[in-house]
């Protein structure tokens, strides 16, 4: 069967980054963008993208967004796209984007080609989440999301890669940085979601080489490995994401992937709990259980920020678990964790190594840079 | 079609599976003639048998005539790119020329057709190259004592994993102490066999000189530590020069120390496990001691222990017997439970004593040496190669055994991966090299291991043909992502072994999901695309 | 090494002065020892190791290693009744032919397109295996029949999320010691008790002890004293009924004319590879395999390389791939319940080679004969005064015991005297199953004609008289 590819581009992503503007997201950010002379970014490194892949003479069915958003940098590059989704007068293009994505989830096709900035990575998860594979193609100035190639033509590469068979699919995260608190300079980062995206070494932003520990069985053994070291009586705190998602599995509780939850005695007792919630519910003995950003290594102080300096202090340094597959570990750049709980002194009695577990009865140590 | 230098052109026989050779009322050999006396004697035991003992029809075994079957094989053989008929660096392989000299010797009689069990006055030979081959180990390695009953460098780690154990069991430390440390770049069972024998695992992962710190190993040493287990040089071939710190912190903790000496070739004669403050260690007779590699397999470990495990090694051992011949003790007393049947693979031994004994102490230390020699000789001219680099540049010491390059330029320019590199280079008549044990942090592997075997000729061989690749990636990408085009086989289907629906590991499997292989069904197929 | 004059030897070539010099010259360095300065000083050694004087010479080294290994005695020119896991079988020419291949004896981990011809070979081996014992996976062998047992009992115990395993009592005694220490950590072993009378499993025992914790039940099929068991059905049935797997454990070389464990209900089946066309090597021929049904919750616990064949690009064409990797140790590093190395391969490859030669008709005279001459050897020796063979009455296959408990004299008496006619008598059983008191293991095979096994019998005669 012939793949199918889809292609979205978002026309505005990385138009505020040429004129020093961070990020385009809004109609306002845009307009003054255009008033200073920005040009679109992300149809010319769609069309870069595309060219490789053209290079290539394999034979595929694309599927593109309509007119600028996908269908015209197509036919451009020589393709003779299908058409999916109309575009909706009036409608953002962050809207259209999601139409698009959606209708190409459901075709289905095999891989989604996208360019653009976190915006648009954001939208894909909001659409699509887990559905089908993506590759990033990046436009964009805030580039914080691992799930972009590290350029046009890798992307590419990717996407040939992943059509000749012998590459794996992993979840990364998206993250959603305060747009408002990022241009007054602050980078305040939450986990919006996950993506999938094929994965090879070198290939993907903010990824050293992976390894390729069976990610199923790790994440069942670090899971097995904190459920059964659970005291009664005593209140858990679960930080976001998949490790932490797969301890509330072997407990038998459901589990926000991207909030806060807190459990005690094989009850969930909160829901994305916020800071008070926590600090509520903190009367007696607890542990916080977290895992890092894959790439970056924090594992306090992006995407868990409601686990806030105040609580880490109360609970003590020494019940907090830090856990993560050993393919996340070699993702870490330098292989560094990094904590920015917001309080300095907090931060700094966190510098020094630290264990990590890594699976049912394996750890590993890593150096906590602050 | 293609253009490679040499013109190389693998064996393509196209052989069809033994089982599609089958003609009714071939027969290949026939087995040997009952006496009649016997036959009248007994019968047909095999008619009398209890029903439910007996088969129901005859195997469905091919029928195939003696030459045929002769063909059959020595066709398989010649596609098939062994150390004897090509040059092969195959990273932490450690292959090296096997002396037929000692293979013909090995298959004699006298050691082919012995049988374990069948009295140690009449193995006498056997016991004797055995106990010098021990002597000769003490002294290589500064261990007191070997066996060499383990079939191979996993089973010989393993054997380490469980003399840890045994001696923290008869001090009453078992319960207490349950933690073993080893490094990343350790090979794969430095971890696993641990695990196996029932240790929980701490990896130290490299820090910015490519091995790790003494700071990580001081950050996971507690209480718990049993032991450490660990490779040096690793397999980047770099060597941890803080390793006798290493062995003396964690003996203070409490700990024993395991060398796993699979990548022991650059320090014969040069470096001593029990110098170096182990407790034990663990030696490749098929790769460091020139016994062959068999396919994957006639496998042999050597693991010795400082005097005060002697009594936690398996048995038997072997052992003088006061009146100048020898015997087995098979006095189990506190040895741990037996690793493999009988005493060993002996036909290594056989062949691992031999080699030592042909190159003497100054052959040896010359052997470790031309090893380091041919690796830097090759890491002198990769370095100047387009798209290659040198992982961890901090660490500026020349490596030892062997060197984990890096294609990750070469792939970021052009998009032709080490995998791509690796299928491609058996078009120029050379055995391909190995990317990487898991866990792959080094993006885009490569290592590369000469060997001490090789003459300089063969080594530019190689070069030359990882220049021609690389030339080939940065101006034809496509043609060199698209190898290999002269090998034995066209290029297969790799989703087919990893698909549940798909795969088929005997013909009976083929045949029935075969047409599985061409269906609009199949699923997609979530690969990891590790070291193979 | 850092003399001008180097060290010349076949086996080091650029170790002589003038490739070592170049060498060191393109490297830009003036000694091999600046070579090593990432090793400390003090871990180096001072001078040379204290080794015995090289024999450079082939011939001198020749001369010496085979005036040791020449005082053995060999069974090519002693007769050897000795077997218990290691047994003297025909090794076809062919077999040694192609064992000794270069290609394949110097192989080793190259892949599809480098090393077609041994992974063909290894998967012809893995469907010939299948065929003898009625299953569809095969893996590669093991490091021999104990390590292949322990695959496959634990890998029953992951399949069924429990920790029992019932080990049949007649076991190699070396074969529970493996057992004991590789499942020490993750499984708890118990023996099914025997029925004196027939030697056989006591399946009463057996059902009183399945539990709802047994994961694999475990009996060899000839036991370990060479008897049949043919009740592999029933046993298989309250086995499952129990909802445990069946592990039985076969030498492939009786399975012409014994049943296959597959087709009687066998879950797991392990083997034996030694008696298919390879040299005892004094215990160094041995090797194993594990086999079962093609289901993934299965496939997926093999620990060991598993060879599938893949269609290649063109009609026709296929070629080898090993599969899965990720259930290996290679992958799982820590994560592993079992590991996998270098194994046993060359053997694999010479079993394909002597099922391929015996085919289905060789295989069943090979059995049938063996089955002929055991069961003669054993009526001949139950005859003389003094000893007895066990279990008489019942189905054997290539081993007996017999015991010496009225002769009054022990087994090692007996194979000492046996020795001075040059016979190898069989295992000593004493110290294994005290509770046989002075017996011995027997094995006869089709090397044994009507003359050597009349030869033992009036041996056996003479020294007990």
């Amino acid at each position: 069967m012939t793949f199918r590819l889809g292609l979205i581009v978002n026309p505005i992503a990385g138009m505020g980054g040429t004129v020093g503007l961070k990020g385009s997201d809004t109609p306002e950010i845009v307009a003054r963008a255009r008033e200073l002379g920005a040009e679109p970014q992300a149809p010319e490194r769609a069309g870069q993208a595309l060219g490789a892949i053209v290079a290539a003479n394999v034979a595929l069915d694309l599927f593109a967004a309509p007119g600028e958003m996908g269908e015209a940098e197509a036919r451009a590059a020589g393709f003779t796209p299908k058409v999916i989704g109309s575009p909706v007068e009036g409608d953002t293009v962050a809207e259209d984007s999601v139409r698009a994505a959606q209708a190409m989830a459901e075709l289905p096709v095999d891989l989604i080609l996208f360019a653009g900035g976190d915006g648009t990575a954001r939208d894909l998860v909001r659409a699509i989440g887990g559905q089908v594979p993506v590759v990033g193609i990046p436009a964009g100035v805030k580039m914080h999301s691992a799930v972009y190639a590290t350029n046009p033509r890798a992307a590419a590469r990717m996407v040939l890669r992943y059509m000749q068979g012998g590459i794996s699919i992993r979840e990364l995260e998206v993250m959603d940085i305060d747009e408002a608190a990022f241009r007054e300079g602050a980078v305040s980062a939450k986990l919006y979601g996950y993506l999938k995206v094929p994965y090879l070494p070198g290939l993907v932003q903010g990824t050293k080489a992976g390894g390729v520990s069976r990610d199923r069985t790790a994440l069942a053994g670090i899971a097995a490995r904190i459920a059964e070291a659970m005291e009664p009586g005593r209140l858990y705190i679960l930080g976001p994401g998949t490790t932490m998602r797969a301890v509330a599995d072997k407990i038998g509780v459901e589990k926000t992937l991207l909030g806060v939850d807190l459990v005690r005695d094989g009850e969930r007792i909160a829901t994305d709990a916020g800071e008070r919630d926590i600090l509520a519910a903190l009367d007696g003995t607890a542990t916080i259980a977290v895992t890092p950003i894959g790439g970056q290594g924090h594992f306090f102080g992006r995407g868990n920020q409601q686990i806030s300096a105040q609580i880490i202090s109360r609970v003590g340094l020494e019940h907090i678990t830090v856990a993560a597959t050993m393919e996340k570990i070699a993702s870490l750049r330098d292989n560094l964790l990094h904590v920015d709980t917001g309080d300095r002194a907090l931060d700094a009695r966190f510098s020094g190594w630290r264990r990590v577990i890594t699976g049912y009865h394996t750890d590993t140590v890593c150096r906590v840079s602050t | 079609m293609s253009t490679n230098k040499t013109g190389f052109q693998a064996a393509r026989w196209n052989e069809a599976l033994i089982s599609e050779l089958s003609e009714e009322g071939a027969r290949g050999i026939v087995p040997p003639a009952v006496d009649a006396e016997i036959a009248a004697a007994v019968g047909d035991v095999a008619a009398s048998l209890p029903p439910g003992a007996r088969r129901a029809a005859p195997p469905d075994l091919p029928e195939v005539t003696q030459h045929r079957v002769l063909r059959h094989f020595l066709r398989l053989s010649q596609m098939c790119m062994g150390f004897d008929v090509t040059t092969d660096m195959m990273g932490t392989c450690t292959m090296k020329y096997s002396p037929k000299a000692h293979e013909h010797i090995a298959r004699g009689a006298k050691l082919a057709d012995l049988h374990p069990l069948q009295g140690v006055d009449s193995l006498q030979g056997l016991l004797e190259l055995m106990y010098r081959f021990n002597r000769i180990m003490c002294e290589i390695s500064g261990m007191d004592e070997f066996t060499f009953q383990p079939a191979s460098g996993a089973q010989g780690i393993y054997t380490n994993a469980c003399l840890i154990r045994a001696y923290h069991e008869s001090r009453g430390d078992l319960g207490k102490r349950d933690e073993i440390i080893t490094t990343s770049f350790s090979h794969p069972a430095d971890a696993a066999t641990p695990a196996v024998a029932g240790f929980k695992v701490i990896t130290l992962m490299p820090g910015e000189m490519g091995f790790a710190g003494v700071d990580a190993l001081k950050a996971a040493i507690s209480d718990r530590t049993a032991g450490l287990m660990l490779t040096n040089p690793e397999d980047t071939g770099q060597y941890n020069p803080n390793i006798r710190q290493f062995v003396d912190l964690v003996h203070e903790a409490g700990g024993l120390c395991a060398y796993d000496q699979a990548n022991g070739n650059p320090l014969l004669g040069v470096v001593r496990a029990g110098d170096t403050g182990f407790d034990m260690c663990q030696f490749n007779l098929h790769k460091t001691f020139s016994a062959p590699h068999g396919s994957l397999g006639m496998g042999c470990a050597a693991v010795g222990v400082k005097d005060f495990l002697r009594k936690f090694l398996p048995r038997p051992l072997v052992a003088e017997d006061g009146s100048g011949g020898y015997r087995l003790d098979y006095d189990q007393g506190e040895g741990i439970d037996k690793i493999r049947a009988f005493i060993g693979n002996v036909h290594a031994v056989l062949k691992a004593y031999s080699w030592v004994m042909s190159l003497g102490a100054e052959g040896l230390r010359a052997v470790a040496e031309t090893a380091v020699l041919n690796n830097n000789y090759m890491l002198t001219k990769m370095r100047g190669m387009r798209g290659v680099t040198i992982p961890w540049p901090a660490n500026n010491y020349p490596k030892l055994e062997q060197v984990r390059y890096s294609f990750e330029q070469m792939f970021a320019e052009t998009g032709v991966t080490s995998h791509d590199v690796i299928d491609r280079m058996v078009d120029f008549g050379v055995q391909h090299c190995m990317p990487s044990h898991v866990p792959m942090l080094v993006p885009e592997p490569f290592t590369v291991e000469p060997g001490e075997s090789l003459t300089v000729a063969e080594m530019d061989q190689m070069l030359a043909a990882l220049q021609a690749i690389s030339d080939e990636a940065y101006s034809d990408a496509e043609k060199a992502q698209g190898g290999p085009y002269n090998a034995s086989t066209t290029r297969i289907d790799g989703d087919v072994p990893e698909d549940p629906d798909c795969w088929a590991f005997t013909y009976r499997g083929y045949q029935r999901k075969k047409p599985m292989w061409t269906s609009e069904n199949r699923r997609k197929i979530e690969r990891h695309d590790g070291g193979y | 090494m850092s003399d001008d004059n180097g060290f010349i030897h076949p086996y080091v070539p650029n170790a002589a002065p003038v490739p070592l010099r170049r060498l060191l010259k393109e490297i830009g360095v003036d000694n091999v020892t600046d070579l090593y300065v990432s090793v400390p000083e003090e871990l180096q050694v001072k001078g040379l190791l204290n080794l015995p004087d090289a024999l450079p010479s082939e011939h001198d080294l020749r001369r010496h290693v085979e005036a040791i290994i020449g005082k053995n005695l060999s069974c090519r020119d002693h007769l050897n009744f000795c077997g218990a896991g290691c047994w003297q079988h025909y090794v076809p020419a062919i077999c040694d032919e192609i064992t000794g291949r270069g290609e394949f004896l110097t192989a080793y981990g190259g892949g599809t397109y480098s090393d077609h011809g041994k992974n063909q070979a290894m998967f012809e081996f893995q469907s010939l295996i299948g065929e003898l014992v009625g299953l569809e996976v095969v893996g590669t062998p093991s490091y021999d029949m104990g390590a292949a047992v322990n695959s496959a009992v634990t890998m029953a115990c992951r399949i069924t999320a429990r920790r029992g395993v019932l080990l049949s009592g007649a076991v190699s005694g070396d074969m529970r010691s493996q057992i004991s220490g590789f499942t020490k950590m993750v499984a708890d072993v118990d023996t099914i008790a025997l029925d004196a009378a027939s030697g056989l499993i006591d399946l009463d025992d057996l059902k009183s002890k399945l539990t709802s914790d047994i994961g694999a039940v475990y009996f060899e099929n000839p036991n370990y004293f060479g008897l049949i068991e043919s009740r592999g059905a029933e046993i298989a049935e309250i086995v499952h009924a129990a909802g445990a797997l069946l592990v039985v454990g076969v030498d492939p070389l009786s399975l012409g004319v014994l049943a296959a464990p597959g087709d009687y209900g066998a879950d797991i089946v392990c083997g034996q590879i030694q008696p298919l066309g390879i040299h005892m090597y004094g215990g160094g021929g041995c090797a194993g395999f594990i086999a079962s049904r093609d289901e993934e919750r299965f496939v997926s616990e093999y620990p060991m390389i598993l060879m599938s064949i893949a269609p290649g690009a063109e009609e026709g064409d296929f070629g080898f791939a090993w599969s899965t990797m990720q259930r290996t140790s290679y992958d799982k590093r820590h994560d592993s319940e079992d590991y996998a190395g270098t194994t046993q391969w060359l053997w694999g490859i010479g079993a394909a080679v002597y099922l391929s030669l015996m085919g289905p008709r060789g295989m069943e005279e090979v059995a049938s004969g063996i089955l002929q001459r055991t069961r003669y050897a054993a009526e001949r020796i139950n005859e003389l005064k003094g000893i007895s063979v066990a279990h008489l009455d019942s189905a054997f296959f290539k081993e007996f015991i017999i015991d010496f408990a009225d002769s009054g004299k022990s087994v090692a008496e007996v194979n000492a005297a046996l020795l001075v006619n040059g016979i190898f008598g069989g295992k000593d059983l004493s110290g294994e199953f005290p509770e046989f008191g002075q017996s011995a293991l027997y094995c006869v095979t089709e090397i044994h004609g009507k003359k050597d096994i009349d030869r033992l019998v009036d041996s056996l005669a003479e020294v007990l008289s």
